[in-house]
This record gives structure tokens, sequence and C-alpha cells, in this order.
């Protein structure tokens, strides 16, 4: 659509105070929008992204961990309140669905299979803090020098029918992206095979050694080092073969 | 102002329901039981059959102190059990129970995701209750609730997809609409799939691993204590009636029924949940618990790629009937 046509049709919409006469248009120029006007779904979307952005501050400030895990459940959901008020109402679920109920989960299991104490954890605070700080910004400054030359000026239409249905975003999705969408999924199947491959390879690491000591302990009995005693002194079976042992355990 | 007055109306009905079912399902459990295990349970309360039992449980919890650990995280501990209810309320609000507009909460276009998603969330109560008890009774039940919701999140998706497949729509009225009974033999294994990982992500028995009493307790609830206590209970008997309307929705049609489809499909609705939801008792009074090695085995082994499998199915048939 060329500029001339999008202008006309916003000096259109100006013109006929009711959106119904609108034609299936999604996208107007911008200057038919004031900035200084905002209407309430502009005025709810910006608070939502200050919560956002606060809780995103939180999430990596906090000094407590689970706190941490939490405060981006907050963010992620403000990500998919965002996602709504712009009518992406499929992608807004997804990320409900793959974040918070899986990645955080996720988070949150192996947290708490590791270290999760209740409190302060000073000890999980990393001394790259500035460096971090510097990527942050220029991943940051990079995402929104992106989003801002792409979209320099569309503005979403949301008074017409909803440009993020499922409908549109599956047909969007595989008629215009299908090629990223596939180069996606071969990156996420590498990735699954890339886990399968490492967890495999350190199963077989982890599970050598144990056999490797035992083997050494039990063929030099006479040799009284701390390892003997450790396995020897649980019972009735030190100084008993090999084989005696395997059938003890 | 007609408009605000039909938003205030359904959502008076959908909490009227959420308050009302999960106790009804709660009594429903406590008669069930007593009958197949051939014994009498609390008789003497409001005189027939002891009625006002529950009553008087609700008035137990109520009075019973409200205790936090001194070790515990407090505002978390406390935060957990509405985290843990209210997804349930707010998923009762996208499940259609009749025809038209009129018989659902709200019309949602993505429903499929938005009441999966949502039910995912509330797992995140039990995780934050497991993990500010301070107790290691509770982090190990958290810790089980995680990795069960992680085994069964994914074959409840995949069979949901399956009937999403089968309607060419996600939203669940829609697939009410598209529903033919020949979808009841075509999407049997997807139902059973379904019905069995929700139970799981419920962990109502034989999938109650992360509360094993036998063993930890309580699980993630070991601390609570009266109220709190009381709404995780409720959390799980609103669960039951969700995953049993669900499964009445995406799988045995809704609304449709041999007859009286006219003004009374709303019945059906309730008859086929209702009869889920005595499946749900029935299995927890027949089935021992599943350990938590064979309950993940169950999962990966199991129900994935029987999901998988009908993920097939349904893709050849929709092909070929089309």
């Amino acid at each position: 659509m060329t500029l001339a046509a999008a202008a006309a049709t916003a000096a259109h919409a100006l013109a006929v105070p009711a959106s119904a006469a609108h034609p299936t248009l999604t996208t107007a120029a911008a200057e038919t929008h004031g900035f200084l006007s905002p209407t309430g779904v502009e005025v709810a979307f910006l608070l939502v992204g200050l919560v956002t952005f606060g809780a995103a501050l939180v999430t990596v400030t906090t000094r407590q961990l689970v706190h941490a895990a939490l405060w981006l459940v907050v963010t992620l959901g403000g990500l998919a309140v965002e996602y709504l008020l712009l009518t992406a109402e499929f992608i807004a679920w997804v990320q409900v669905l793959i974040y918070v109920g899986s990645v955080v989960v996720l988070l949150l299991f192996g947290l708490m299979l590791t270290k999760a104490p209740i409190g302060r954890s000073p000890d999980a605070d990393s001394g790259n803090r500035w460096a971090a700080l510097t990527v942050a910004v220029a991943a940051a400054a990079a995402l929104v020098w992106v989003v801002v030359d792409a979209f320099r000026a569309t503005w979403i239409d949301l008074d017409g029918p909803a440009a993020g249905t499922t409908a549109v975003t599956g047909a969007s999705l595989f008629q215009n992206w299908v090629l990223p969408f596939e180069a996606l999924s071969v990156l996420l199947l590498a990735a699954l095979v890339g886990a399968i491959v490492l967890s495999r390879k350190a199963k077989a690491e982890s599970s050598s050694p144990p056999v490797n000591s035992r083997t050494i302990t039990e063929s030099s009995p006479s040799v009284p080092d701390s390892r003997n005693h450790t396995i020897g002194g649980n019972g009735p079976v030190e100084g008993t073969g090999p084989a005696k042992q395997e059938g003890a355990r | 102002m007609n408009d605000a007055l039909d938003v205030a109306l359904r959502l008076l009905i959908v909490f009227v329901v959420f308050l009302t079912f999960p106790l009804i399902v709660g009594q429903t459990e406590h008669k069930v039981m007593a009958h197949m295990q051939g014994r009498l349970g609390p008789m003497y309360a409001g005189g027939f059959h002891g009625w006002a039992q529950l009553v008087a449980d609700g008035v137990k919890f109520a009075q019973k102190e409200d205790v936090v650990p001194a070790g515990a995280d407090r505002r978390i501990f406390q935060l957990a059990p509405a985290v843990a209810l209210l997804p349930y309320l707010i998923v009762l609000l996208a499940i259609p129970i009749g025809p038209g507009e009129g018989a659902v909460g709200q019309v949602i276009d993505a429903g499929i995701f938005f009441v999966l998603a949502v039910m995912g969330v509330g797992v995140l109560g039990s995780l934050m209750a497991g993990w500010a008890s301070a107790n290691k009774f509770s982090l190990l039940g958290g810790l089980r609730t995680a990795a069960q919701l992680l085994a069964y999140e994914l074959p409840m998706l995949l069979t949901a997809a399956s009937v999403a497949m089968a309607a060419g729509t996600v939203s669940l009225p829609g697939i009410l609409d598209a529903f033919e009974w020949w979808w009841l033999p075509w999407q049997i294994v997807g139902a059973i799939v379904f019905f069995v990982a929700g139970l799981a992500e419920l962990q109502r028995p034989p999938f109650d691993m992360p509360v094993a009493d036998s063993e930890i307790i309580f699980g993630a609830y070991t601390e609570y204590t009266g109220l709190r206590f009381a709404l995780f209970l409720l959390a799980e008997y609103a669960g039951i009636i969700v995953l049993c309307g669900l499964t009445t929705v995406l799988f045995l049609g809704g609304w449709h029924g041999p007859w009286g489809a006219d003004g009374l499909g709303w019945v059906w609705t309730l008859l086929k949940t209702a009869v889920l939801a005595f499946v749900v008792i029935w299995l927890r009074v027949t089935y021992p618990r599943l350990r938590e090695d064979q309950l993940q085995k169950l999962s990966w082994t199991l129900l994935v790629p029987l999901s998988l499998a009908q993920i097939a199915l349904t893709g050849i048939v929709k092909v070929v009937i089309s």
C-alpha cells in the first residue's frame, strides 16, 4: 500500500466519524494520530508497559533468587497483557502458556533442585555486574532501534477487525514467514539433539568413575587408604570379594 | 448500560458456579467414597445422610488459626493459595455450556490456548507454597509438582491440538459447532490421554505423588492451616470441574446429545461433566498411587507417543475427508 493511499484512507476515516466506514485497513499514517490525545487503550498500554519494565528491573536487581523468578512471572504476564492490548490474542496466550507455564516452572524447578534459600543470597551475585549492564543496554538499544526503524509510522487500528486473531496470525505465519518459521524449527531440533547428546555424554562420564574406583579399592585390599575405609566400613562385607559385594547391594 | 449489566450478570453466574460446583463435587466425593469403601462416614450433621457435614467442615476451617511458620517467606506463603485458586475461576469464564453466545462467560478467539495457559499458571501456586514454607517435605512436594507438570503439560497440549486440527478452529464454541458424533471414536485416544494428563496436572490420585501423605505428609501444603488450606482444597475441586468441563467440550461434544438439542443443551454439558467428575472420584478410590518414576515413565513413554499418534491420525483423516 502506498503512503498516499494510506493518507487518503486516513483522511477519509477522519472525515467519517464512525470507524465502520473503513475498508480492510489495519495500518494508517501516523500523522492522523495525535500523541497529546491518547485513547484509553494507549494509556493502558503505557501503564502496563511501566509495570512490566519495573518488574523486569526488580527481577534483575532483587537479591532473593526465587523472588527474581516470581517477578519474571509478572514481567512475562505484563508482556502478555501488552499483546492483548494490541489485539494479538493468540500470541498473548501462547506467551503465558510457554513462558509462565513452562519456562518459569522449569526455572523454579531448577532453583529448588539446586539452591533456593529463603531470604537473601549475596553469594549469588556476579562480579560481572557492569559488563552485564553494558550488554543489556546494548541489546536493548539494538532491539529498540530495529523496532523503531521497522515500524516507523505504522499504527495498529484497534477499532477495526482485530489484526492479531489466530486466523490472521496463522495465515501470515504460513504464507509470508514460512521460511523463518521452518529455520527456527530446525534450530530447535538442533538444540534438542544437542541436549540429548550432552546429557548422554555426561551420563557416561558420571557413571564410569565409581566403577573404576570400586574395582581399584577392591582389587587392592591391602592398601588401607581412606576410600577403602569408606566402602568397607559400613558392614560385614569388608574383605569379601567383589562378587559377594555385588550380591549384597 | 445494558452491556454492563450483561457482563455483570455473566460474571456473577460464573462466580456462583465457581463457588457451588466444587463444593458439590466435594460432597459427592465424600459420599461416593464412603459407599465404595463400605463405610459410613459422617452421618449425623444435618440429619439426612449427614448432608451438613460440608458446612461443618467449612466452619471448622474458618475457625482455625492461620499460622505462618517463622522461617517461611511470609508474603509468598500467604499469596500462594490465591495463585492456585484464581486461575480456575478465570478458566470457567471460557467454557461454553450451551449453544450460542448466551451460554458462555466470554467467547475467546484462541480459547484452547487461553484455557491451557491459565490452568498452567495455577501450578505456580503449588510451587510457591512448596518453596515458601521452609519445610523439606514442602520443598519435595513442590519439586514433584514441577516435575509432574513438565511431564504432563505436553500430552495435554498435543491432544488439545488434535481436536483443534479436527475442528479447524481453536475457539471452544467453534469446536462444538463443528462437532460430529463420529469424532468420538476418532478422537477417543486423545480424549483418554487428555483426561489422564489433566488428572496428573491436578495431582489427583493415582497421580497424587506431590501430596503423597504417607511419604511427604501433604507435600507443598504441609504447613498450611485454616482457610488457606481450605483454599488449596477448593482449588483441587475447582480443577476437577474445569478438567471435566474441558474434556466434555473438547472430546465429548459438549451440548450435543442424542435428543433435546434445542434449549436443553446445557443439561447435556452438565450431565457429561458430572459423569466425568464421578469417574475422577472413582479412580481415586480404585487405584493405588503411582511411584514417581512410574509417573514420569507413563507420561514420556506412553502418553506422549499416543498423543503424537492421535495427531497423525487426525491429520490423515482430515486430509482424506476434505
